[in-house]
């Protein structure tokens, strides 16, 4: 049974910006306060540019903030060297990107075991279920180029649960297909989290993904910089 | 999937442009792997060779002539020797055994040399070791117009016991020049990967009296090998003061090696030579890792951004590539040593029918050590710039759009 009601991510203040061309600093992301506890499921809503992809690769330590925190579990991981964040997202966190991001020189099995093996070790036999779980047990050593759309990002969803992770970012997964295997795709992921006892934070701007969550954020509200921006 | 299997499926992915690079690497090795061995090799083999004698007694003039008449069996003779002085270094008490030897004749290229047989029966070409004839041949008879070929000779001309020949006058053959006389060959050498392979041996008097020599060649030598007694190293010195700095009519090249050793300090500049351009094309071939690993960096930002993601740290994103690097040199450097193989065999078998010098290429030297090491250390170096490059990329850039 999964606790939902404990928070698996917290945060407060949370604030990056980048270098724009004039020189100046412009900020992206700007969360007062956020959380996710284990094992649930949100969806959040964001128009393109707002922000919300930055929010996901701060939450996975592929960036590191400016200013605020990120707690995962008991980790603050925004205080975290990059070293040790690259660590803990191979070994907590799973992450599907809307253009998959499969090493093309790679066989299905092998983009999964190289998930895992920068995680908690190369598994070829729980590698090998993943695939047959998401429907690729016949496809184990094609090449992403020798697959549909659909069965790639089916894939990448088996390589982000590879390591066993305790989250899985979702940016725009459907984004790249079509209806009839985006629907596939998004029932495969939260079937597979339930199942793994995985949270899910999944950004769409798509308002059919969106429907289908019982719990969703605007993350245009909770952003204070595309606030800032619009009222700009 | 380590980061081994990464850099393999990498050399894979990009195996044209590993090929190329690999064979450039390949190239440059063997070059240098040639030019070391042969270089160390021969200069070993030459001063090594010297027929069982320590020292030549031969006209005035340069005692490396000398030397490569009389040892080598190449070269013109600089001047002949009197008989008197012939015996007179024969009756020194420091000297245990004088060979004289008459050049001036060949058969189609091959030198003539007249002798006597001493220098088969009483002499040891080396340590423990005497020419011998393949079965059913004997030494020449010095009352008799007999030869004893020696085993390369006999190889390429066919030529076997019982073979009857017209020598040729002169060093350089000249079809127009052929002596009257009728040489049978009642021996062949039996190999002995010495200078004595190349040549065809007759008795002393047979060139002394061939027909069209001069009248005086029946009273001299070209030269006189000469091998003093056990522990008189002495005495070399003082035959060295007696002919070469008292007297002016007659040079005495003692000791052999050394006389061949100073013939490799003059040329050591060719060395250098040959060893800059190895390294040179060591160079070029190491920038060429360094360009295409450098210029496959714009499209491998993306993989490299994945392989982060993953959790794949900066510093074995860096790690691969200068292992890559060094996985190329060391491909380039192991099919370097095919190269090796085919251009030391060439090589080896030109200095044996030149000189009949035999080198050994497959014995170990220590550059088959540090040559691969100092290629996948270059290849390794090489790898650092594109490295750096890799360490640097931005992930969240490369991975997916900004939104």
């Amino acid at each position: 049974m999964i606790n939902t009601s404990s928070s698996l991510v917290q945060i407060g203040n949370l604030q990056k910006s980048f270098p724009a061309p004039d020189g100046a600093r412009h900020r992206v992301v700007d969360v007062a306060e956020f959380s996710l506890a284990a094992g649930a499921q949100l969806a959040m809503a964001g128009e393109s540019g707002s922000g919300k992809t930055t929010f996901l690769n701060l939450i996975a330590g592929i960036l590191k903030p400016d200013a605020g925190v990120i707690r995962f579990n008991d980790s603050v991981i925004s205080e975290f060297s990059e070293p040790q964040r690259d660590r803990f997202r191979a070994q907590n966190i799973g992450y599907i990107f809307q253009t998959f991001n499969l090493l093309q020189g790679y066989t299905c099995l092998e983009n999964v075991l190289l998930g895992m093996s920068f995680g908690h070790g190369a598994d070829p036999v729980f590698a090998e279920n993943l695939l047959q779980r998401v429907g690729l047990g016949d496809r184990l050593h094609h090449r992403p180029a020798q697959l549909s759309t659909g069965q790639q990002q089916r894939v990448a969803v088996a390589r982000a649960l590879a390591n066993r992770p305790k989250l899985v970012l979702a940016d725009e997964p459907t984004g790249n297909l079509d209806r009839k295997n985006s629907r596939a795709a998004l029932a495969l992921i939260r079937e597979a989290c339930r199942e793994t006892g995985a949270a899910l934070l999944l950004v769409s701007h798509d308002a059919e993904v969106l429907g289908q969550f019982a719990d969703t954020q605007d993350f245009s509200k909770i952003n204070q910089a595309a606030v800032a921006e619009a009222v700009a | 999937m380590n980061i081994f299997g990464i850099i393999v499926r990498s050399l894979r992915q990009h195996a044209l442009s590993t090929a190329v690079t690999a064979a450039s690497v390949a190239l440059a090795g063997g070059l240098l792997l040639t030019v070391w061995v042969v270089k160390t090799q021969s200069q070993a083999a030459f001063t090594g060779v010297n027929a069982g004698f320590d020292a030549v007694l031969g006209a005035r003039g340069s005692k490396l002539q000398l030397v490569l008449n009389s040892i080598f069996d190449l070269e013109a003779s600089p001047g002949n020797v009197a008989w008197q002085d012939v015996l007179d270094i024969q009756n020194n008490p420091a000297v245990e055994l004088t060979v004289p030897i008459a050049v001036g004749d060949n058969y189609h290229g091959w030198r003539i040399v007249g002798t006597t047989p001493d220098l088969f029966l009483k002499n040891e070409y080396a340590p423990g070791k005497s020419f011998e004839l393949r079965p059913g041949g004997n030494w020449f008879d010095p009352a008799r117009r007999s030869a004893v070929v020696g085993s390369f000779v006999a190889e390429k001309m066919k030529l076997k016991v019982g073979d009857k020949f017209h020598p040729f006058h002169g060093l350089v053959f000249d079809e127009q020049k052929q002596h009257a006389e009728t040489y049978v060959v009642v021996g062949v050498l039996q190999p002995s990967n010495t200078p004595a392979d190349r040549v065809i041996w007759i008795p002393l008097e047979g060139v002394q009296r061939m027909s069209g020599h001069s009248p005086d060649a029946g009273t001299e030598v070209s030269a006189v090998l000469v091998k003093l007694k056990a522990g008189s190293a002495l005495a070399g010195f003082q035959l060295d003061t007696f002919y070469n700095k008292q007297g002016t009519r007659l040079t005495f090249a003692w000791p052999i090696g050394r006389v061949i050793a100073e013939l490799f300090d003059k040329i050591g500049w060719f060395d250098r030579v040959l060893t800059l351009v190895a390294w040179l094309v060591a160079l070029v071939a190491t920038s060429s890792i360094l360009a295409s690993i450098y210029n496959s960096m714009s499209e491998r930002r993306r993989e490299l951004a994945i392989l982060r993601a993953l959790g794949a740290h900066r510093a074995t994103v860096f790690l691969t590539i200068v292992l890559e690097a060094a996985a190329i040199s060391a491909l380039g450097v192991v099919a370097g040593f095919g190269i090796y193989a085919a251009l030391i065999s060439a090589v080896s078998q030109i200095i044996r029918a030149q000189t009949g010098v035999v080198l050994e290429p497959f014995t170990f030297n220590p550059v088959m050590l540090w040559e691969p090491a100092a290629f996948i250390a270059l290849g390794a170096l090489a790898g650092i710039i594109p490295a750096i490059k890799a360490y640097r990329t931005d992930v969240a850039q490369n991975l997916t759009p900004q939104s």
